[in-house]
């Protein structure tokens, strides 16, 4: 191990130093207190599987898998040599922790073996690093791009000598002869994907469910292999969505990314901020105040009301109940005053800042919150009553794409959909953040895990959102709404006039930008949709050197294959809806 | 100078004179359907609907109707062009025939004829080829499968609706729809024949595709079904045929099960507005279950067809015959 580690090594990477001894395994710390572990390419697989299937508490989820372009990076004292490296999450349930593993790679198109044979779910982030860095993972069973069209011959945009604006770029031109090609670059070929075109007696039908269709709920294609109305098999394709977000990251200053993050899972307002801020603050050094922590829940709670409540009604809608979705709606348009009042915006609003709030709460609010706490659960009582008691409705979501907690935590499964199979998992109480110990509240859980339960949990999961707010209501505490820090963005203008260096401390932080120390940090929430996190790069400038989102989302989607088989179209349609996803927050 | 005129040529045209203001009845009657349905479905749904066009929005029909008009006539490339443009035609056609023999008052309705019943069971047979064809004819994955739900769905719901219907048929000793109504004074058959009146309402939903029973056309699996690739006209007498039906099976409902013309008072004077205000009151109630229930699984109709519907229509035949035979032996 490398000379300077402290001495205060994760449990965690001493279990694996003593277990492979620690040739060549170099410990990183990071802000993030996540353990992090360079282990050399040789060994991936060794210890990838001890952690999975051997050791005393496994790792059973692969959370995240990226990679970063290290060819530019400046502050990379005490790390291994690389000019990309290849970044795995893995998480466990039972030990409640995570660790990081991080390979070298060297050379322009470097190669590494694939995991998919340890992490089923590894397929779509190998195929996501290749698109966006072109690492070829070898053995991978289709490594081909993913976010990005088949015909793309644009390179591999994520890497640091890849043009960042479209003013880089020729403008952009749709030729009648370029829209045949792409169209044509869309046809689907089962043999691609190892599928049959039929049996010895008949043919099966191969039906292209989007990427525009009623109920796909955004820019998302499933190709579907049909025996009559019997699924066979089905290939998500994803990618119509895709705005490279991650890029952006790498472009726009801190401070000024905090609108990009709203536009990820669109339905999460703020409560997309949160990681993004909150992951800046630990590198930062900045402790909010408490009545920051606070309003920063209770917003992100009357997100995820607004979320669920339109999960509610496109499910009810999906399953072929066309009502309740109206009467959502206008729930969601009270929630949406309450922000509107709040914030000033509806959807996205960008109300997080490095460090604290946009503004102070409004005189009044508290009206306005107390008005939407009494008008809402009436209201889901009549839910229950018209849609979720119903017995059609219980119908079309018992039994249809049930999987199991192993199955969940296979596909790296988070949220409602997790917790759907009985698993106990919530960040709010597994790993409290912003304050989320102070409240009383409960995680709601199911326990067969197919459609049914997953809308049940989340209309109760409404409720405690409601809990929570009314307890932030109730005990919202004074106190500043922006830290006093150097780099709360943006800075404190009071002081401003007094004294010269405060002066040009804050034209430098508005004119070019907040400049945060270099390290590496992250932070999880549990978003609306699932485990939402920023895995931040910083390499001592004014932006980010490498911004990563790993969205829920993404992972939902790879499951759906394995989810759907064997069941029927209309169970793919229910199935589908009771994911809840934004495509936004697929491809970002 | 009149003296060409004999009596039969004089029933005749009194019969055609019926004959059209009747099916002009029924059309308009089934555009404004659609009106209503919009407003109803609002009203349910918490919103306005359409109220900009004329008093109430009642102009949105004659507007829409325009604007359908002067769409494109557009034929896929792909279709087979003699069956996409015969599909409408027959659904339309196959629905507005079923209207004939509904007897609206003692005297009027278009025609009577003793196997009215059975021209009506043999029109709802006919009208899914209208669907079959056109999600065959339009050569869209989609459609297809909307064309493939409505035959299996309408080859299950056929056989029991007949089935149910029979009952009624036994008490009236007459497949003849004014016997039917006539044999009701007194006492609707809706008391009498209520296991056949269940079974007939999903029979009759599934007939004319409504919520629960709009398999075919599905919006949220199949896009629109076996209509998917339509536009313009064919599309509007696609839909048109469907509020056509619904008028249809509403009036065919109050004269089967609800005493058709009879009224708790005043029968005499004003037969057509008690047929008229049951019709009415059929047809908002087909709106009403669109806006409260989900729609189950393709499977689910199925076996709620073969495993309830099936027998509850052959034990309500059963016991009607027997009565019938014990009555009449007594």
């Amino acid at each position: 191990m490398a000379d300077g580690t402290p001495l205060s090594v994760p449990d965690v990477v001493r279990e694996l130093t003593t277990r492979f001894g620690d040739a060549g395994f170099t410990y990183q710390p990071t802000v993030d207190a996540l353990p992090t572990l360079w282990i050399p390419v040789e060994r991936l697989h060794e210890v990838l599987r001890y952690l999975k299937h051997e050791a005393q508490k496994p790792f059973k989820m692969l959370y995240d898998l990226t990679a970063i372009d290290e060819r530019f990076r400046k502050q990379r004292a005490g790390q291994p040599k690389a000019d990309f490296t290849v970044v795995y999450q893995l998480l466990s349930i039972e030990r409640n922790a995570d660790i990081r593993l991080k390979v070298a790679l060297v050379g322009e198109f470097p190669h590494l073996p694939s995991v998919t044979n340890v992490f089923q779910n590894a397929n779509w982030y190998e195929r996501e690093v290749w698109d966006m860095f072109g690492i070829v993972f070898d053995g991978h069973p289709n490594l081909r791009r993913i976010l990005l069209p088949p015909s793309w011959k644009g390179g591999h945009p994520l890497r640091k000598e890849h043009a960042a604006r479209a003013t880089e770029f020729d403008p952009y031109q749709l030729t009648a002869l370029r829209q045949d090609m792409e169209q044509e670059a869309l046809r689907f070929n089962p043999e691609d994907w190892g599928m049959k075109r039929g049996t010895d007696q008949h043919d099966f039908m191969f039906l292209n469910f989007g990427p525009n269709h009623p109920a796909a709920h955004g820019a998302f294609r499933v190709v579907l292999q049909l025996d009559g109305e019997e699924l066979v098999d089905c290939v998500p394709d994803i990618g119509y969505h895709h705005r490279g977000a991650e890029k952006m990251g790498e472009r726009q200053t801190w401070h000024s990314y905090i609108p990009y993050t709203d536009r990820i899972d669109y339905l999460g307002g703020v409560m997309n901020n949160l990681p993004y801020v909150m992951a800046l603050e630990k590198l930062a050094g900045i402790k909010v105040s408490d009545r920051v922590q606070t309003v920063r829940v209770m917003l992100c709670e009357f997100f995820r009301i607004t979320s669920h409540l339109l999960f509610y009604g496109t499910y009810a809608q999906d399953v072929g109940a066309m009502s309740p979705v109206f009467y959502m709606f206008v729930d969601r348009q009270k929630a949406y005053d309450v922000i509107e009042a709040i914030t000033g915006f509806r959807m996205h609003p960008a109300w997080f800042r490095i460090g604290g709030l946009a503004h102070d709460l409004p005189q009044g609010w508290e009206v306005k919150v107390k008005e939407f706490l009494d008008w809402m659960p009436k209201r889901l009582d009549g839910y229950r009553k018209a849609a979720l008691e119903n017995t059609i409705f219980k119908a079309r979501g018992r039994d249809v794409a049930a999987y199991t907690t192993a199955d969940a935590l296979e596909w790296g499964v988070t949220g409602p959909g997790l917790r759907a199979t009985g698993c106990d998992f919530d960040l709010r109480k597994a790993r409290p953040y912003s304050g989320y110990e102070n409240f009383d509240f409960e995680v709601p859980l199911g326990h067969k895990g197919d459609c049914h339960d997953r809308t049940v949990l989340r209309e109760e999961e409404i409720r405690q959102s409601l809990r929570i707010i009314e307890q932030c209501m109730k005990n919202m505490p004074a106190g500043p709404y922006k830290a006093d820090h150097p780099l709360t963005t943006p800075p404190p203008k009071d002081r401003t006039l007094k004294d010269i260096e405060t002066l040009i401390t804050h034209f430098l932080q508005v004119s070019w930008g907040t400049v945060m120390p270099h390290g590496e940090t992250s932070q999880m929430i549990e978003a609306t949709k699932g485990i939402n996190s920023y895995y931040l790069t910083a390499d001592g400038g004014t932006a980010s050197y490498r911004t990563r989102i790993r969205t829920p989302s993404f992972a939902h989607l790879q499951q759906i294959p394995s989810a759907i088989r064997g069941q029927m179209v209309p169970d793919l349609i229910a199935y589908i809806a009771s994911i809840d996803f934004v495509m936004a927050d697929v491809d970002r | 100078m009149f003296s060409w005129i004999t009596p039969e040529l004089a029933a005749i045209f009194w019969g055609v004179v019926k004959a059209i203001v009747s099916l002009l009845g029924m059309v308009l009657t089934a555009a404004y359907m659609i009106w209503l349905e919009r407003r109803l479905l609002a009203l349910w749904q918490d919103r306005y609907g359409p109220n900009r066009v004329g008093p109430f929005g009642l102009g949105q029909v004659i507007a829409d109707m325009l604007k359908i008009f002067f769409k494109e006539d557009w034929l896929p490339p792909f279709a087979d062009k003699f069956t996409f443009v015969l599909a409408p035609f027959l659904a339309m056609s196959l629905m507005m025939l079923g209207f004939i023999f509904i007897p609206m008052t003692p005297t009027w309705g278009v025609s009577n004829a003793n196997l009215a019943l059975l021209f009506f069971l043999a029109i709802a047979g006919l009208a899914v080829y209208a669907v079959m064809l056109g999600g065959w004819a339009s050569n869209s994955k989609y459609s297809l499968l909307g064309g493939l739900r409505s035959t299996a769905q309408t080859i299950s719901y056929e056989v029991f609706m007949g089935l149910a219907l029979m009952g009624v048929v036994i008490q009236a000793g007459s497949f003849n729809l004014r016997d039917i109504v006539a044999a009701q004074e007194g006492l609707w058959n809706v008391v009498p024949q209520f296991l056949g009146f269940l079974v007939w309402v999903p029979a009759m939903l599934a007939v004319v595709h409504r919520t629960p029973f709009d398999l075919p056309e599905a919006e949220s699996e199949l896009v629109q079904g076996y209509h998917t690739e339509y536009s313009g006209m064919k599309f509007g007498m696609f839909m048109v045929s469907e509020y056509v039906g619904i008028v249809m099976v509403s009036s065919l409902t109050t004269v089967l099960f609800f005493g058709g013309w009879h009224g708790p008072f005043w029968t005499e004077q004003i037969p057509f507005v008690w047929f008229a205000m049951k019709t009415f009151l059929f047809m908002a109630s087909y709106i009403l279950v669109r806006a409260a229930l989900p729609r189950p699984r393709y499977d689910q109709i199925m076996s709620a067809a073969w495993l309830w519907c099936l027998p509850l229509s052959l034990l309500n035949l059963l016991v009607t015959g027997a009565v019938v035979l014990w009555r009449a032996g007594a």
